[in-house]
């Protein structure tokens, strides 16, 4: 560590912030200095930067387009070479471009599906948790209810009835993922909802919308961030097996679990063909896994299991 | 979810305490049922597909179609359809299946035997595995073996399970001939062993057909094996944490001053608390396997409900789907109630208190 | 005559990030068949003390001591088969709550009769009918219904004459009771007492009685070790209390109220950080 640094560590160290920027910072610093300890969790770090890095530069690390086939007569399933390097497929094309462009897709549905149920989950679930009696029943009802089929089961159903596309798996994924964000909520509320200080901004004449999304909110938030990131590696093989059963992306787009169906054909003699997508959604979902393990170590010492 | 109950009547009596129990569950139950069948429903509504189509084809003339439009019920309310869906529903009927040309539930009856057996065999695997296992873990933890037995369970997280299948396929059974292949059992056993239980291993062992009972049981094993992995991943990540819970708990230095051997300490003393919290965990993986039996079954050709629902998928037989989704539901929320009830009987605590 | 247990220089201590701390920083003490009592406030280190004799520091502690002998046994060397002989058989631990210290999905009886079985070999008959002499002799009334009882089933009282009956089922020649009655409502604790008391005399062992009870211990011990911050600060037979000489002691027993008025409002303790070097 250079000596330049050392005032703003100690800065950021400091027992007694002089701001609440400042204690913030702080905060995240030790959090980030407990989390640096975690090798696996940085290595899940590590895993998932390079996704993103990945998907932004698609473009410029694949060698080949993903969807234009190549010489049909001497470019099908070729093994994997210094030419390909995950050999091709039985439409000649390259299989390491189309996995690198398939990481464009596979982050698409993770952060989609974030955006979208972790939102219902909060809303669902402080809402329950506030106001509780009849309004906590009913909200709690649906979502035990949404609870009660497998998740897969239900995305299936539902993508049946909308019809298969990545779209539709989208939105399928997302209304099976928020009932347990929804009840981690409540149970935040609960404990917060009787609060002093919640009693305070109430007495300010602070109106229930106002206390539930200026200050309820921002307190669940923190732990169904953490649960969110650790069922980030579920949403992903969840889309992934929609998309192995052809419920998911639609060919030609080069989605790691519809290019396993499609390799599935020549597994015998070609297993290159669904190898490589498999390994690819496996690393992610390692990686996601590995953050979200050590996040969890860090930010919710109890929950530890 | 929990289908505990929590007690508000307090101080009054034990049988009326039990009864008001008993009623609480049952309500939460049936509105569990209902919604459901309401979540079913729904989902059967927004299908693009038409249902009148389905059932007539689509070159019949408009009168068959006006006729078949009124005999679904197309015409009336939606609450009223909704309401003799639940009739029919409650009778066991899910209308016909599209593709089979068979009542659904007389389809899910033939296949569902397949589904029971190939999770039941998984789920004794990975419990088996997983228990022993978690426990290494918790008792050597922070050393390799506990390491190692993360670094299992998180590759189980993370593998999507019919890549997993493929590859177990292309090892064990096309390279090195040590199992079956995809199915059930070969067809020159097939027609020998009569189905009674519909579990091909029960059944011919119950026949005394041994060749059969080897030739299902190299067919099965690759499968289980594969889902007792997924479930053995929970299994022992739980039984890791539970076990390290009640490690750590006063009764276990009681029983160390005792002089207790190490080994009973384990076993016994802390094993059979963390086996309380263990039941439930087991069950909620059992029901898993369903779920997982959905990729599995389709990965290994295996005759059963999640290859029914695939197919049926693949081919937009809508009441098939919605019929097999609706039956899984039910056993999921059947096996969290067992859990519960399970749970009861193992922790003293709860069930002395009536 | 050799002492029952010779402890010489104990040091426990914990890893933490800043490096190792100590808990118990050089404890020493010998002590025959006798009352001993260890006195200090939470955290000073006395019922790490008696879980140390017992070779039980929860790990990642680690106790260290220059010598550490119970009847001419060296403990630090203890092989695992040395320990099973000892702990149960001869020297006992009656824990603080029988809430926590009580197998909570195991009858009274089961856990009575495995302290037994582990040690003599017994029918299980035999062990049963021990156990029932045992409950007798804790004074429970119905030793049978509490033999099938589990422990959520029992009051603090009876719970904890349960665990002093386990844990004296195989005579053994120390007990160490680590705040035995502070848990139990304040018209048990002297019932209790009085049982262990009893047992005691009777058997003529040795007993460590670990207590932050000043008054409690010094009527009920032959010897007091007070402890402060992982040290024995000092070494006074109960009946001289009143002469200790280090400034805690008396602190300590100033502060203790007395029924023939005293001072009012009861004076705080006042630390000198000079006690904890």
């Amino acid at each position: 560590m250079s000596v330049a640094d050392t005032p703003r560590r100690e800065w950021l160290l400091s027992d007694q912030p002089t701001s609440r920027r400042q204690a913030r910072l702080g905060q995240m610093y030790r959090t980030w200095l407990a989390f640096r300890q975690n090798k696996l969790a940085m290595i899940g770090l590590g895993i998932v930067l390079l996704l993103v890095l990945v998907a932004i530069f698609a473009d410029l690390i694949a060698p080949y387009d993903p969807l234009i086939s190549g010489d049909l007569r001497t470019a099908r399933l070729v093994p994997p070479s210094w030419d390909h390097l995950m050999g091709t497929d039985d439409q000649a094309r390259d299989i390491f471009s189309r996995v690198v462009h398939g990481s464009r897709l596979t982050l698409m549905v993770v952060a989609l599906v974030a955006i979208i149920a972790t939102p219902i989950g909060l809303l669902v679930g402080t809402t329950a948790g506030y106001f509780g009696g009849w309004t906590d029943t009913i909200l709690m009802r649906i979502t035990d209810i949404f609870l009660a089929f497998p998740r897969l089961i239900l995305a299936l159903a539902f993508v049946a009835a909308l019809g298969p596309g990545i779209e539709n798996a989208i939105i399928a994924i997302a209304i099976t993922s928020w009932p347990p964000y929804a009840r981690l909520a409540r149970a935040e509320t609960l404990t917060i909802r009787d609060t002093d200080y919640i009693a305070a901004i109430r007495l300010q004449g602070a109106s229930s919308l106002r206390i539930i999304s200026g200050h309820v909110v921002p307190l669940c938030l923190s732990s169904v961030i953490i649960r969110v990131t650790l069922d980030m590696a579920g949403i992903i093989l969840t889309a992934a097996g929609l998309g192995f059963l052809g419920l998911g992306a639609q060919p030609p787009q080069p989605e790691w679990g519809a290019m396993i169906a499609a390799g599935r054909r020549f597994l015998l003699d070609f297993w290159w063909v669904a190898t490589m997508p498999g390994i690819a959604i496996f690393t992610v979902s390692l990686g996601f896994n590995l953050l979200g393990d050590g996040l969890r170590d860090v930010l919710d010492p109890k929950g530890r299991g | 979810m929990s289908l505990t109950t929590n007690d508000p009547g307090g101080r009054s009596s034990a049988p009326s305490r039990f009864l008001w129990k008993v009623t609480k569950l049952l309500a939460t139950l049936a509105m569990t049922f209902f919604g459901l069948l309401l979540v079913t429903f729904l989902i059967g509504r927004i299908v693009p597909v038409d249902p009148v189509l389905a059932v007539v084809g689509d070159r019949a003339s408009q009168s068959v179609y006006d006729k078949a439009f009124i005999e679904l019920g197309l015409d009336k309310p939606l609450y009223e359809q909704f309401w003799i869906y639940l009739q029919k529903v409650m009778t066991g009927d899910f209308g016909q299946s599209f593709l089979t040309k068979k009542d659904i539930s007389e389809d899910i009856l033939r296949v569902f035997p397949a589904t029971v057996e190939l999770a039941t065999v998984g789920i004794l695997i990975g419990t088996i595995l997983g228990i022993p296992i978690g426990i290494l873990a918790a008792v050597k933890q922070g050393k390799l073996a506990d390491q190692m037995v993360r670094v299992l369970g998180l590759i189980g997280y993370s593998a999507p399970i019919f890549w997993l299948g493929l590859l177990a396929l292309l090892v064990f059974y096309a390279k090195l001939g040590w199992v079956a292949g995809p199915g059930r059992i070969d067809i020159a056993y097939e027609y020998s062993v009569t189905q009674k239980t519909g579990l091909l291993l029960i059944d011919s062992a119950m026949q005394g057909q041994w060749d059969a009972f080897r030739n299902v049981f190299s067919h099965i094993i690759l499968p289980a094996s594969l889902l007792g992995y997924f479930s053995m991943a929970y299994i022992s990540r739980m039984t890791r944490s539970f076990m390290l819970n009640e490690l750590a708990q006063e009764y276990i230095t009681t029983a160390r001053v005792k002089g207790v051997p190490e080994w009973r300490i384990i076993w016994v003393h802390a094993l059979r608390n963390a086996a309380v919290p263990l039941v439930t965990v087991v069950a909620l993986s059992y029901a898993g396997l369903l779920e997982g039996s959905v990729l599995t079954e389709t990965v290994f050709a295996w005759p059963g409900l999640g290859q029914y629902l695939t197919n049926s998928l693949q081919n937009a037989d809508m009441n098939a789907v919605l019929g097999g989704t609706l039956v899984i539901g039910v056993i999921f929320v059947g096996l969290n109630l067992l859990s519960d009830v399970l749970y009861t009987l193992l922790d003293p605590r709860v069930r002395r208190r009536g | 005559m050799t002492d029952l247990l010779n402890v010489k220089n104990l040091r426990i201590a914990f890893p933490s990030r800043q490096g190792p701390v100590e808990v118990v920083r050089g404890v020493s003490f010998a002590m025959g068949r006798e009352r001993l009592g260890i006195v200090g406030e939470s955290g000073s280190g006395k019922s790490q003390t008696g879980r140390a004799i017992l070779g039980l520091t929860p790990p990642p502690g680690k106790a260290t001591a220059d010598r550490l002998e119970f009847d001419g046994t060296d403990l630090r060397q203890a092989t695992k088969a040395q320990w099973r002989d000892i702990r149960g058989e001869r020297i006992s631990m009656v824990m603080q709550d029988p809430k926590f210290s009580l197998n909570p999905v195991m009858t009274i009886g089961r856990q009575l009769t495995e302290t037994y079985r582990t040690h003599r070999k017994a029918t299980k008959a035999e062990a049963q009918e021990r156990g029932l002499e045992m409950l007798n002799a804790v004074q429970i009334r119905d030793p049978e219904r509490v033999m099938n009882a589990y422990p959520h089933e029992l009051s603090g009282g009876m719970g904890q004459r349960a665990m002093i009956a386990m844990m004296l089922v195989t005579e053994p020649e120390l007990l160490i009771a680590d705040e035995p009655t502070s848990a139990l409502d304040v018209t048990v604790q002297i019932e209790v007492l009085r049982i262990l008391d009893r047992l005691v005399s009777e058997r003529g062992m040795g007993l460590i009685f670990i207590s932050h009870d000043l008054r409690l211990v010094s009527s009920f011990c032959d010897r007091v070790l007070v402890m402060y911050a992982g040290q024995v600060v000092e070494e006074v037979k109960a009946t001289e209390l009143t002469r200790a000489k280090h400034p805690y002691t008396k602190g300590l027993f100033n502060c203790l109220p007395k029924i023939e008025g005293g001072e009012r409002p009861l004076p705080t303790l006042q630390r000198d950080e000079a006690w904890a070097l």
